[in-house]
């Protein structure tokens, strides 16, 4: 099964169980959970389901393309299923038999595993998923969303495709990875991962990226203020990617660190209470259907 | 008649950790809500599995037993009027309660006369009350960290998914928060499909073997264990026991089978701990080793499921920890180049906490605090030098790949590396040691240097916590700090150290007073930080068995050596276990009573005129010198014995002589005198507290 098939089948089999099937958000992030799609929905009494791929950047993880489990960037497939429903973990183990996984024939756990986004102000319960020992899924019952308790809880499951795909391909190395017949992962991203590394590590404009980071800030929160929340919300996804560079980059120090996280947090709380304000004032429009 | 009840809390995967607590609330909680119900039954057991929970309880009866309650109603007065007819209160009384007149009668309470009569409660049928009960245990278990889910009104560790309440062959049926409450179970998540029946609790365990799980814990322990020990011989081999991950694999699987997979012995070149670790807090491995305990390429998994397929499984896991390993070797090589002098440059960009600091700073007050007690302790120069090295870089390894991946290495990571880069044995095992006891259960540092760079870091974050406040409150305790304080304790009675703990406290707290981070008075905090360790020395006393009144008679005169405090503990434990303990503590008991109300301690001897103050006069004086003495030598018994001289001349003056009299000089000197004696005696203990039981 070749990476690409892997995403299809997934696609598929999520599209089946009633989710958008959503295209990856258009701004850097480090994680799925991190796109409004997974951020504001997750908030408020409204239903939800959807499932993406999300290509996320950790510049810190970044590794010049010489490490065999390390990227700058990697694929997540996220699905969020609001309200959380009875057999999410049947319809999980469902999307393994998808991928050719039986259970049957392999170990598959649930091991006990916490999820917390300090900048996102939010946290949830729940598992990594083992399979033969290896971690291939995050499984999360969010609780808090950019501080605000989850009114209506949400599962998410975020599959490391990377992972999954040099288990089924039994390659021991990321770029080895058959994207499509003929053409690997390395084909497709070897160059990349050394430019962002090269970029991260060395020849990020620190001073510049500073600026960048008060700039993204203010404008957030201007247009806050203004009341528009997605756009307020792209530029909290730009300051939390200026802010990974920066850090990969060396330029935070420690004590630094914690007042960065929290300004992003900060954002993130506002753009939250923003958006169940909104919400709320349109009478929720997904409860009615 | 009575029937077995099983009620089977169904759930998705509860954290290991937290289910030996579980088992036991479970148990608990359902042991007191039965007999609060006056339920009988002949045994109630709790069992647990990573999806279920149990209860079940054998030879229940089939009804609550009867209840007779004592009921008290008006006094006799108004019971009756006067021509002995009962009143409208008595009349309401009786039928409030449902009693006939006959069946009431008079009880004296507090000088009045009441009625009172006896009220039957006739017992319901156990499966109602059941109804009501099991829906209330369930919701009585509490977690260190729960969730919502589903709109539910109560939390749990993870969603609940189904509810089997069955006692004998019924089910007990009831609606919590509409979750599926039924005669069915679920099997082994892969190995059982579908729903499975239980008709009567009696087959419940039986059934659920054949679905593939193993409800009891101890036996799914006990097949591990022997799983482990078969397969581990096969290779002439053993396992490395632990009983932490043991019990946590126990709640990871419900059907166990064990499996023995191996790596490229080249590996086995790195230090044992590289390896161990990844094993056993990744990925949950038994490490193996052999006659002579030498570590072997093998490790051994617990699947969750029969052995179908099992060489899949053998290979995935092989190739995870492959993985794994190689990061290690990767991470040891690269770390192996960096000089260790650099790593504590590094520690300068480290927090150890905002307002404290770096890392860096930390390790400065570390030296200066190790220096300090090498001093007191009257270690040589050259021994200073080492130990000022260990001091140094005991915190170095805290920058390198290798305990920024498993920080449970740190120590031995440092320990590692400064051999490898030449430092002497003794300064790597003191790096190494200077964290133990890590927990309740471990080891004491071998060595003095591991004991005082220990001691040295843990005072140093005592002191820096309680000088910005941030000192433990009930449950809330983020640095450990008694922990710390406690091992502290522990190091010095092992060692046998004499320490003056309010000097070493000053001196720690030194460089918060310097950069002005202090929040109160120095002398306020020191203070504070001496009762902290006085209750813990309280409770590592108690821990060890002794009395607490001893404990407290003698840190109730002040705490400055820890080891001298335990000494004179246990010399006074065995006096109080000896001699007529009673008769001596009176005496200085009747000593402290009027010492309180003395002004002065300036005896004039000419103001002596009777016989029994002369007397205990020329005791004191006597046994002040042999005390002193003893006292200055350490040579406790010594001193208590010369104590216990003063006993007899003590009850002659309390019997013949009045001490406050009239005469204004007299009674002030005689209080000066009985203010002096105990003054004496507090220099050992307070013996006054000292509570004498039968």
């Amino acid at each position: 099964m070749t990476f690409q098939e892997i995403i299809l089948s997934l696609q598929n089999y999520w599209a089946k169980q009633n989710c958008i099937i959503a295209q990856p958000y258009d701004v850097e992030k480090g994680a799925g959970t991190m796109s409004p799609y997974t951020f504001l929905k997750a908030l408020g009494p409204e239903p939800w389901r959807i499932a993406y791929v999300e290509p996320s950047r950790r510049p810190a993880d970044a590794r010049y393309g010489e490490n065999p489990n390390r990227v700058y960037q990697h694929h997540q497939y996220q699905v969020i299923l609001k309200p959380s429903p009875d057999n999410v973990q049947d319809l999980y183990l469902g999307s393994l038999m998808a991928l050719g996984i039986d259970p049957k024939k392999h170990d598959i756990r649930f091991v006990e595993d916490n999820w917390e986004a300090p900048t996102l102000g939010a946290w949830g319960l729940g598992w990594e998923v083992w399979l033969d020992g290896m971690e291939i899924t995050q499984f999360t019952y969010f609780q808090q969303i950019g501080g605000f308790d989850c009114e209506l809880e949400s599962a998410e499951l975020t599959y490391g495709l990377e992972r999954i795909a040099m288990y089924i391909q039994e390659k021991d190395n990321v770029f080895d990875i058959e994207w499509v017949d003929g053409v690997t992962y390395g084909d497709f991203f070897k160059m990349a991962e050394w430019e962002h590394s090269k970029y991260s590590f060395e020849l990020a404009d620190t001073k510049l990226l500073f600026s960048f980071f008060d700039s993204y800030e203010a404008e957030a929160k201007r247009i806050i203020e203004e009341g528009l929340i997605l756009p307020a919300y792209d530029y909290v996804l730009k300051c939390s990617h200026t802010f990974n560079i920066l850090d990969a980059r060396g330029a935070i120090s420690v004590t630094e660190r914690t007042g960065f996280i929290s300004r992003v947090r900060n954002l993130a709380r506002m753009v939250a209470q923003a958006y169940l304000k909104q919400r709320e004032a349109m009478g929720y429009p997904l409860l009615k259907k | 008649m009575a029937k077995d009840l099983v009620f089977e809390i169904g759930t998705e995967e509860i954290p290991a950790k937290f289910m030996n607590r579980t088992l036991e609330q479970l148990k608990e909680n359902a042991t007191r809500v039965f007999l609060e119900n006056r339920i009988g039954y002949d045994s109630l057991e709790t069992y647990g599995t990573p999806r279920r929970l149990v209860l079940y309880v054998k030879d229940m009866a089939e009804k609550q037993e009867d209840l007779e309650t004592e009921v008290k109603g008006p006094s006799k007065k108004a019971a009756y009027d006067n021509d002995s007819n009962p009143t409208k209160a008595l009349l309401g009384f009786l039928k409030g309660n449902g009693l006939d007149i006959k069946d009431i009668y008079i009880k004296e309470l507090s000088g009045a006369e009441y009625i009172y009569g006896k009220k039957h409660l006739k017992g319901m049928d156990t499966k109602e009350v059941l109804k009501v009960l099991l829906p209330s245990i369930l919701v009585s278990i509490s977690f260190p960290k729960s969730m919502k889910w589903g709109n539910k009104s109560f939390r749990f560790a993870r969603p609940v998914r189904w509810l089997m309440p069955i006692f004998g062959d019924e089910l007990v049926e009831f609606n919590k928060d509409d979750i599926r409450c039924s005669k069915y179970t679920k099997g082994h998540r892969v190995l059982s499909e579908g729903d499975i029946e239980i008709t009567n609790a009696s087959e419940y365990f039986d059934k659920m073997r054949k679905a593939y799980v193993i409800v009891d814990q101890n036996e799914r322990r006990e097949i591990i264990k022997k799983q482990c020990e078969e397969i581990a011989k096969e290779k002439n081999g053993k396992i490395i026991h632990d009983d932490d991950l043991l019990e946590e694999i126990v709640y990871l699987v419900e059907y166990p089978t064990a499996l023995l997979g191996s790596f490229e012995e080249d590996y086995l070149k790195l230090p044992k701990e590289v390896i161990i670790t990844p094993m056993k807090e990744h990925q949950r491995y038994f490490p193996v080793e052999d006659e002579k305990g030498n570590l072997m390429s093998n490790f051994i998994t617990i699947r969750n499921g029969d052995d179908s397929y099992i060489d899949i499984v053998r290979q995935g896991n092989e190739k995870v920890l492959r993985a794994r390993l190689s990061d290690a070797k990767f991470f040891y090589e690269e770390d192996k180049k960096v000089p260790l002098d650099q790593c504590v440059e590094k520690l300068k960009s480290v927090v150890f906490q905002e307002t404290l600091g770096t890392i860096y700073d930390k390790t400065v007050n570390i030296i200066n605090n190790s220096i300090y007690i090498a001093q007191e302790l009257g270690l040589e120069e050259k021994e200073v030098e080492e130990l000022k090295r260990a001091a140094y870089l005991a915190k170095a390894d805290l920058v390198t790949n290798m305990v920024k991946e498993f920080d449970e290495l740190q120590g031995i990571m440092g320990r590692e590396y400064a051999l490898v880069q030449g430092e002497s044995p003794e300064v790597a095992k003191a790096i190494e040691e200077h964290y133990m006891p890590r927990n309740a259960g471990d080891d004491m540092p071998s060595s003095l240097y591991g004991a005082i760079v220990g001691m040295a870091d843990r005072i140093d974050t005592i002191t820096g916590c309680f000088s910005i406040g941030i000192q433990p409150t009930g449950s809330q305790d983020p640095y450990a700090l008694r922990r710390q304080a406690i091992s502290i304790i522990n190091i010095i009675l092992e060692k046998k150290i004499h320490l003056d703990i309010k000097k070493l406290v000053q001196k720690a707290i030194t460089p918060f007073v310097e950069k002005g981070i202090i929040k109160e008075e120095p002398f306020k905090v020191i203070d504070d930080v001496i009762d902290f360790f006085k209750q813990r020395l309280k409770n590592v006393l108690l821990d060890r068995n002794y009395e607490y009144d001893v404990i407290d008679s003698v840190l109730n005169v002040g705490l400055t050596d820890i080891e001298d405090a335990m000494l004179r503990v246990k010399e006074l434990s065995q006096w109080k276990n000896q001699v007529d303990f009673l008769a001596i503590a009176s005496s200085f008991n009747r000593v402290s009573n009027l010492a309180s109300k003395a002004e002065t301690m300036e005896i004039d001897s000419i103001l002596l005129s009777e016989q029994a103050e002369k007397e205990l006069f020329d005791s004191y004086m006597n046994v002040k010198n042999i005390f002193n003495e003893a006292m200055d030598k350490k040579e406790y018994h010594d001193a208590l014995k010369a104590l216990m001289l003063m006993k007899r001349p003590i009850d002659n003056f309390f019997d013949n002589t009045m001490v406050m009299v009239e005469d204004q000089s007299i009674r002030r000197n005689r209080l000066a005198m009985l203010k002096t004696i105990e003054n004496m005696m507090m220099r050992f203990a307070d013996l006054s507290l000292i509570v004498v039981n039968k």
